[in-house]
């Protein structure tokens, strides 16, 4: 049965588009139509105006090459499929559209078996939306996902993940009974993973025989981590915009807690979208290496858009008297200073582990 | 001919279209002109002189935000550009990655 989204190809290949439209039509049978486009400026215009379930590109297009359509796409319509479809054989032009966020890469097929395979494909993408689950979660909190669980009263575990951390909540018949997370165990342990301000999460076969040690009701639980969480930002210091903290890390005592880690000698935060220094530890006067990091972060991140090369994951820099690395949280521009006695790996590798600890 | 063209998807040549990303060193001077370059001659030289003018920017800036640093690495997911001060210029290499040697 054809659902309501559709497939839109774009190629510059007019054979190659009517094959496919034909193709993708007869096979694709959840798709509501198959359409077309010759540029990417045609392409786009339709994602404005049609539901596009899947877009399926090739990478070499006049104009406006594949790489670009890719990067607008991604950032413009968050929840299509992308699928590359190319003759390019290059594991460079893979690793950058993986890295720009497509979820398929295929080369084209050659052959009727190859042909087949990446009908199914696209028929199994499809499908995924158009089944069993719903995409856009990410709208919803890890509380709302843990209410909608009890309320079907589902016997499983569910597995959240955020940055390195990762926890796990066991339910039995809608009753949450334990969870645990790094050294946490119980309800504490709950009160950890639901203060987790984003992260993914998996549904994993359920497990009766775990034993419980969380007696209290869901909603009582919820209701007493929200509450914390409440009292954490309205106890975190102003911002320099005046508003409030919105979610909790990184803030001042975790930048305190700076000090336990050897060689680093002082930190800055800055709001990733404002650019506004948000917290700095261990500097007399923030604001001419705020000004520096912003600008640099800000030009080498549109040099990556330019270049198509990905997300800009990092800075490391030497200068006379110390060694500096810059990286994302959340939100968050971080750049942590070291002593120059440290090399850029061990300050690579410390960031690391800083922002690992401040994401969990 | 004609042979070659009746078989739709063969030999379209995406290559020649797209960029790669480049591997290889070039130098700056002081005003930010490249001076040698061992890039691709195929990678646009317009693509260099951004690269070159971040970089030297970025320098600059620290150098008056009283941290002059000697080395810069900006690290992609599939890039990595490595800048070095040459006396207000820099040399730069600029190295592409695959994705799993770019994974933290």
């Amino acid at each position: 049965m054809a659902g309501s989204t559709k497939i839109l190809i774009l190629d510059d290949d007019e054979d190659f588009l009517a094959l496919y439209q034909k193709l993708l039509s007869q096979h694709v049978t959840t798709a509501a139509a198959v359409l077309t486009a010759g540029t990417g400026h045609r392409a786009l215009a339709l994602l404005e105006s049609e539901q596009i379930g899947v877009l399926i590109v090739d990478l070499n297009l006049p104009k406006m090459d594949g790489l670009q359509v890719i990067s607008i796409v991604r950032r413009k319509h968050p929840q299509t499929r992308l699928v590359v479809l190319t003759s390019l054989h290059d594991e460079q032009f893979r690793a950058r559209a993986y890295a720009l966020g497509v979820d398929q890469y295929w080369i084209k097929p050659e052959t009727d078996h190859e042909t087949g395979l990446f009908l199914e494909a696209m028929e199994a993408l499809m499908r995924r939306d158009a089944g069993i689950g719903f995409r856009g979660v990410q709208n919803k909190s890890l509380g709302d996902i843990v209410q909608l669980e009890c309320l079907a009263q589902s016997t499983s575990i569910l597995r959240i993940t955020h940055g390195a951390a990762e926890g796990r909540l066991w339910l039995v018949r809608g009753e949450l009974i334990d969870a645990e997370t790094q050294s946490l165990t119980g309800e504490a342990a709950f009160q950890k993973i639901l203060s987790w301000p984003e992260g993914t999460f998996e549904s994993l076969p359920g497990d009766e025989t775990r034993p419980r040690t969380i007696f209290s009701s869901i909603q009582g639980l919820l209701l007493n981590t929200a509450q914390a969480i409440d009292e954490a930002v309205s106890q975190a210091p102003p911002q320099e915009d005046g508003s409030a903290a919105t979610s909790l890390p990184p803030q001042g005592p975790v930048l305190g807690d700076l000090a336990d880690y050897p060689g680093v000698e002082c930190a800055l935060v800055l709001d990733g979208e404002t650019g506004a220094t948000r917290d700095h530890w261990g500097m007399q006067d923030p604001r001419p290496l705020s000004e520096w990091m912003r600008k640099t972060v800000e030009e080498f991140r549109a040099l990556g858009d330019t270049l198509h090369a990905g997300e800009m994951r990092r800075i490391l820099a030497t200068s006379n008297d110390r060694k500096l690395a810059i990286s994302s949280v959340g939100k968050r521009d971080v750049c942590v200073a070291f002593q120059s006695s440290h090399t850029l790996e061990t300050a690579r590798e410390t960031l690391r582990t800083i922002l690992t600890k401040w994401a969990s | 001919m004609g042979f070659l063209n009746f078989i739709p998807f063969l030999g379209k040549g995406d290559c020649e279209k797209l960029e790669r990303l480049p591997s290889g060193t070039f130098t700056l001077d002081a005003n930010g002109a490249v001076i040698s370059s061992t890039l691709p001659q195929s990678f646009p030289a317009a693509r260099i002189k951004e690269i070159g003018r971040c970089v030297l920017h970025s320098l600059r800036s620290a150098r008056k935000a009283q941290v002059p640093l000697s080395e810069l690495h900006v690290h992609y997911s599939t890039l990595k550009i490595i800048a070095r001060e040459m006396r207000g210029g820099a040399v730069v290499f600029v190295m592409p990655q695959t994705i799993e040697e770019s994974s933290y």
